[in-house]
């Protein structure tokens, strides 16, 4: 690996209750790719996810970002740094519309968000803002929509955007295509592809057509540790990867 | 809905907008007039006690409605609210204002110690942590040597406002001085509610690790909410006192907390008006009822398991429903 990485783990390690999730994981995210973490159901994708932005902490091990350690730090401040992950389940707000959505998020860095004394009236002047922003996700004709009623595409498409409103220079998309349908899959990857210049993706993604299509770096995941590493080509031939989906496919 | 949310709570969504914000203007200032010519058709010290219970359950609204908490400890910042304002009224002779201001910012400070261990939990747990530390606020104001235990503190002197302009024993001058508090008490909920703060707040309710994952440190968010709560029942508390001249246990009991909790159920949890016809509606009860030698608690009782089984979105909250469909 030639670049510094700017997400790396040491030893990352989970314990539920006795049961090992992750176990010794060395992660290293190179600045400017888009890296997939991919495996079969129960490798500990997710329990990763977790891990690196600090909703779960780890049993050991350590989580560095930008050479700064952040195993310690709240998931809040985690995202404060710019390192802002999405979820597998659609996380927008259901109740706001995609405007207001958006806006939530660009409301703490404007210094709107502990106003308690002003009318909300005053977040219009971020609306600018959050309409360029459901514009790059093609979502301007949906932006009084509340979120609740959004296609699913949609709402994967507004948290990204929301997301992308924090200006993030890591973002983490945990299983973006999952559940979605096959016109919807194409554009999603086509946005991520978009947002991807100039910033780092690291992905758990099933789909192994998309993963092939948009990501420089794979690394695969069994039983909570890394089988394998290193492109899409490279860790699809190796026969241990192959014998974990196979494996996974049987069961 | 969200299993992290108090099962205890009713599935009702807070309304920030009526949607005809000419109607609900019209309404408010048709109800500002009728109270503020009420006091010549009925006992004004009566309508005092509504106008505070109306801001207390206002206050408590604030929290269960738009950041989904269901406090259960609500009666320690509304009683140590009443005795900080009858002590600094009666032994320091403070002024008016100053004293009630003085209820205020107790029940805020209350609210900042209790809320700092209560919003790291969630659901039943933070009620039952709220009830436990409403408790020990309880046996203070028990025991401690300036409330005057099972007595409370008693002739506390309502005194002049504005330097002796205003002679406060006229229970008519109060009256409008009660209802200039529960107004401001009221607007203040309301322009929270509709801030970008209160934005925030709809946002942590609707889905919390969303904003976590947007950098917002939610527990300041709901500990805020919690504080502004605490301050604005303190306010009631302080002017609750002022009016019956009195400050007793009954206020900082455990059966005030449930008190605030029907009041605003039956009113409806999450609208702006209901805790305040909740309130009237309790207070009345208990005043019809107060000269009869049927006990008031068993119709309380009956009004509330009606309200759970057969109208849970109180009674604010199923006009609006119906009105809307």
């Amino acid at each position: 690996m030639t670049s510094t990485p700017i997400l790396s783990t040491a030893g990352l390690r989970k314990e539920f209750r006795g049961f090992v999730a992750v176990n010794g994981v060395d992660l290293s995210v190179r600045e400017g790719s888009i890296h997939a973490l991919i495996g079969p159901n129960g490798a500990g994708k997710t329990t990763v996810f977790n891990l690196l932005t600090q909703f779960l902490k780890p049993t050991s091990g350590r989580v560095v970002y930008r050479g700064r350690d952040i195993t310690a730090m709240a998931p809040a401040d985690v995202a404060r740094l710019g390192l802002v992950r999405s979820f597998q389940i659609s996380a927008v707000f259901p109740k706001l519309t995609a405007l207001a959505n958006v806006r939530v998020a660009l409301q703490r860095r404007a210094g709107f968000a502990t106003q308690f004394w002003r009318s909300s009236g005053v977040l219009a002047a971020l609306d600018d803002r959050a309409r360029a922003l459901l514009d790059d996700v093609g979502l301007s004709a949906h932006a009084e929509t509340d979120a609740a009623d959004l296609s699913y595409g949609r709402k994967r498409a507004l948290e990204i955007a929301t997301t992308l409103a924090l200006e993030p220079d890591l973002l983490l998309l945990d299983e973006p295509m999952a559940g979605m349908a096959h016109e919807d899959i194409g554009r999603v990857s086509e946005l991520i592809r978009t947002v991807a210049v100039g910033r780092t993706v690291l992905m758990v993604e099933h789909n192994l057509s998309v993963v092939a299509d948009l990501c420089d770096q794979v690394t695969v995941l069994a039983r909570g540790e890394v089988l394998a590493e290193g492109s899409y080509d490279e860790v699809s031939r190796d026969p241990r990867v192959r014998e974990a989906y196979m494996g996974s496919e049987h069961a | 809905m969200d299993a992290r949310r108090t099962d205890v709570l009713p599935d009702v969504t807070p309304t920030r907008s009526s949607g005809r914000p000419a109607l609900a203007l019209g309404l408010t200032l048709v109800g500002l007039a009728v109270l503020i010519a009420a006091p010549l058709f009925v006992y004004p010290v009566f309508l005092m006690k509504i106008l505070c219970f109306a801001l207390f359950a206002a206050a408590f609204n604030l929290l269960v409605g738009y950041v989904g908490l269901l406090s259960f400890g609500h009666a320690a910042f509304f009683g140590g609210a009443a005795y900080a304002s009858a002590h600094a009224l009666k032994v320091w002779g403070w002024p008016p204002e100053a004293g009630i201001l003085f209820g205020a910012l107790v029940g805020a400070g209350l609210g900042l110690a209790m809320g700092f261990f209560a919003i790291r939990r969630q659901g039943i747990y933070f009620s039952m942590i709220t009830l436990a530390l409403a408790q020990m606020v309880f046996f203070v104001c028990l025991q401690a040597p300036f409330t005057g235990g099972e007595d409370g503190i008693q002739n506390v002197p309502r005194g002049h406002l504005l330097g002796g302009f205003v002679d406060l024993s006229s229970n008519l001058n109060l009256y409008y001085v009660v209802l200039g508090i529960t107004a401001f008490g009221l607007f203040a909920v309301w322009r929270i509610v509709r801030s970008p703060f209160g934005t925030i707040l709809e946002a942590i309710r609707e889905n919390e690790p969303r904003a976590v994952s947007l950098g917002y440190r939610v527990e300041r968010y709901k500990l805020g909410a919690f504080v502004m709560s605490a301050g604005l029942a303190g306010l009631a508390g302080g002017t609750k006192a002022l009016v019956f001249q009195l400050a007793t246990l009954t206020d900082v009991a455990w059966q005030m907390s449930g008190e605030v909790i029907l009041m605003t159920l039956l009113g409806g949890i999450g609208t702006f008006a209901g805790p305040v016809v909740g309130a009237a509606l309790v207070a009345a009860l208990e005043h019809y009822f107060a000269t009869s030698s049927f006990p008031v608690t068993i119709i309380t009782g009956l009004v509330f398991m009606a309200c759970v089984l057969l109208f849970r979105r109180g009674i604010v909250g199923e006009i609006q429903h119906r009105w809307r469909r």
